[in-house]
């Protein structure tokens, strides 16, 4: 029995933490949202040279063979970062491919996504969930628009929702028409991707479980957003003076954060669950993973509120970092789709 | 990460579910003679070395080393039988656990074995009526006269405090120390014509916990645990040995097992009310805190089962739990409609209906207040967990 992470894994949280840091300090990350730059390809390199784009593929593809319990730790110190770059989506395809049975697709893309040569973004579409996609296939091209597809500019494939809950692989090119659109948390860009008649190589991968490795990943994601806001908010309860006296000493003011890592700490287990119960096919793995996603949704967004609050004026200016974890945290909560949706098909998987 | 308990559990698993069938049999006793039996099988079991597993057994516990999952099966097969585990209460939880780290040879032998036998029930002496959240402000004072002290005072919310036959108690004896530093730690026979013991009704209309009066009230300089004045350090001794367990997670998922089932039995609008979607909505949002919680405990226990120091959710699991238990209280108010007008008959009895939620309604406020307010468990958190800094007006 064990239920805490391995010194091995908090190693890999480490390395990926400074790289993060080393990558995309704060004065980058400002650069980024003052900027127009997709996302920034320096650290998202360096990541990708740490091999997060490859944690859960097989190793003959270059590879580590990891779960998504690995996967998930990563993407959660990817939140704590504010990672740009579309790291989910990058994993997600990257294990559509390998869980398909098509050896054409799996030598042309995953060595590619392994390293980072290829970035890959999700397409989903609609209402998120598989049932609602709307992407049409004639043959093997497809036709349709999709929403909110990150960092649509730079990727050089995209893992499409097709109508009846299938997948396919769809390469940038001319039958690809990306369309900006702003984005509340501008560290993930995001754009309006139109498919006209394009080449597609249909996938045979499961879409629910990627679906779920997807909703898994991005509850980790707030997971680490939600660390750093609180972890901002203590360190600044400690150093700001008010009435001659550290804030934090303040018992209203302590107890408002104590609440917040009520919110925070326990939410850990349930990430951690979610992704184990993927990775042993237990029967209740797709609702861990929705009712983990929409828990660390609404986690994340209260955290967010709630660090801002607490910090007063300067945590609602939009050079203070804060910033960016509370757009991401607004944009996190709907992304895949809000919590009220997870919660409901989780009510469903109950039969009640 | 792996939640199976492994092969070698599992197989001790089996060793105690064989002992349980043959020494467990309640259906063959008579009722007068439960008692006898229950004390016997009790025996038994320690000789096995599934109870009283952190007992030397020079006192009559099973001495077994450490073992937190070794304990975790124990704790399951015995309820999986619904077999009885030792003797509970704040003898076992807290009065031997202290005498095991901090009594003498002779305090050791006095007490441990009639504790265990449940011949000693021990009520607790630490709040008064003026020492509530700020404990070591205690006022109950002990003078002493040659080998005996003397006490004068007043304790309040001792639980079990009318069975109660002795008490461990806080009393403050030295008069000019700083006020954690004045403390001793005592324990005394409360049969003894000074002491007078009145039942507290509660909200709950019912009354499990006493006061209780202390006039000239003597016990013998032996029985004093620790040095003199270093009793508050003394009342912080905790049994350490194989503590973790997800009891609390399994007693959560049962009460959010039966708001579920309470959600489907009520009906709204001609048809359950699980099928509305608010209800559905509410359920969810609470089992994702439930779930929380379970998996914390998981965490925690898997900590104590390597040996490791416990992670910082730890603090929270007493607020996290009070939390929940207020969510599930509100919920299931909402369901119960109008029944929650009526006043449960006590639990136990025939002829409860939806209403019986209240009795959840108010335990789970209880929960908030005993063993440390959820202020108290806030201030911890704060300071213990994240390191905010201390308020000086509440000292060391």
């Amino acid at each position: 029995m064990r239920f805490h992470l391995s010194e091995e894994q908090g190693a890999i949280q480490d390395a990926i933490r400074g790289t993060l840091a080393d990558s995309l300090p704060s004065e980058k990350l400002h650069k980024l949202i003052d900027g127009e730059a997709e996302f920034d390809r320096e650290s998202w390199d360096a990541l990708m040279a740490l091999g997060l784009g490859g944690l859960m593929l097989p190793e003959q593809y270059g590879g580590s063979d990891l779960g998504l319990l690995d996967a998930a730790l990563s993407a959660e110190v990817g939140g704590e970062g504010a990672v740009s770059g579309p790291l989910i989506g990058q994993i997600a395809t990257g294990l559509a491919i390998a869980e398909s049975d098509d050896d054409d697709a799996k030598s042309a893309w995953l060595p590619k996504l392994a390293t980072g040569d290829a970035v890959a973004t999700l397409a989903f579409g609609r209402d998120w969930l598989p049932e609602s996609w709307d992407v049409s296939a004639v043959g093997n091209r497809v036709s349709g628009s999709v929403r909110f597809v990150q960092a649509a500019t730079m990727a050089d494939v995209y893992l499409v929702g097709l109508a009846g809950g299938k997948l396919a692989l769809v390469e940038a090119g001319e039958h690809v028409e990306v369309q900006p659109l702003e984005s509340f948390d501008r560290t993930r860009r995001q754009s309006t991707v139109i498919f006209n008649s394009a080449p597609a190589t249909l996938l045979s991968a499961d879409s629910g479980r990627i679906f779920d490795v997807a909703l898994i990943l991005a509850a980790a994601d707030a997971l680490g957003g939600a660390q750093k806001a609180l972890d901002m908010t203590v360190a600044y309860a400690k150093e700001r003076e008010q009435f001659g006296q550290p804030i934090g000493q303040f018992q209203a003011l302590k107890h408002q954060i104590a609440q917040m890592a009520l919110e925070v700490e326990p939410a850990r287990a349930l990430v951690w669950y979610a992704a184990y119960a993927f990775d042993k096919g237990l029967d209740d793995a797709r609702r861990a993973a929705a009712i983990a996603n929409a828990h660390l949704s609404d986690r994340f967004v209260s955290i967010g509120r709630a660090a801002v609050a607490a910090h007063g004026g300067i945590g609602y200016t939009w050079e203070y970092d804060l910033s960016i974890w509370f757009r991401r945290s607004i944009y996190s909560r709907a992304y895949l789709g809000g919590p009220a949706v997870h919660r409901e098909r989780a009510a469903q998987l109950a039969n009640w | 990460m792996d939640l199976s308990y492994g092969e070698e559990n599992e197989s001790y698993r089996k060793d105690v579910r064989e002992f349980l069938k043959v020494a467990w049999n309640p259906a063959s006793v008579e009722k007068p003679a439960m008692k006898a039996y229950i004390a016997g099988f009790r025996e038994k079991a320690t000789g096995k070395g599934y109870l009283y597993r952190a007992i030397p057994r020079e006192f009559g516990g099973s001495q077994q080393p450490v073992d937190v999952l070794k304990a975790q099966v124990i704790r399951e097969e015995f309820a999986r039988a619904r077999a009885p585990m030792e003797v509970g209460g704040n003898g076992m939880n807290m009065v031997v656990p202290t005498l095991l780290e901090r009594g003498t040879q002779e305090q050791k032998e006095q007490f441990i074995r009639k504790t265990m036998s449940g011949e000693y029930i021990w009520g607790q002496g630490y709040s008064e009526p003026g020492s509530g959240s700020d404990l070591a402000s205690v006022r109950t004072k002990a003078v002493l006269d040659g080998d005996k002290w003397v006490i004068n005072g007043q304790k309040i919310w001792t639980s079990q405090g009318m069975d109660a036959t002795h008490m461990f108690m806080l009393a403050r004896t030295e008069a000019d120390a700083p006020k954690h530093a004045g403390i001793t730690y005592l324990l005394l026979s409360l049969d003894h014509p000074g002491v007078t013991r009145q039942p507290i009704k509660q909200i709950t209309g019912g009354a499990t916990f006493c006061e209780f009066f202390f006039e000239d009230v003597t016990t013998p300089v032996a029985w004093q645990i620790g040095d003199r004045g270093d009793g508050w350090n003394v009342s912080k001794t905790t049994l350490k040995h194989e503590r973790a367990s997800i009891g609390s997670a399994d007693m959560l998922g049962h009460q959010f097992a039966q708001l579920v089932k309470l959600a489907k039995e009520t009906q709204r609008n001609g048809q359950p009310a699980i099928k509305d979607p608010l209800v559905r909505d509410a359920l969810v949002r609470i089992e994702g805190w439930v779930l929380a919680h379970r998996y914390s405990s998981y965490r925690l226990f898997s900590h104590a089962a390597a040996g490791d120091p416990p992670p910082s959710v730890g603090l929270m699991m007493k607020l996290l739990l009070t939390e929940i238990g207020h969510d599930i209280a509100l919920t299931a108010e909402d369901m119960i409609g109008d029944e929650a007008m009526l006043e449960p008959a006590p639990p136990g009895t025939r002829g409860r209906g939806p209403e019986k939620w209240l009795d959840q309604i108010m335990g789970s406020l209880g929960n908030s207040i005993a063993g440390g307010t959820t202020n108290i468990q806030r201030n911890i958190i704060g300071e213990r967990g994240l390191g905010l800094p201390r308020d000086p007006a509440m000292g060391a």
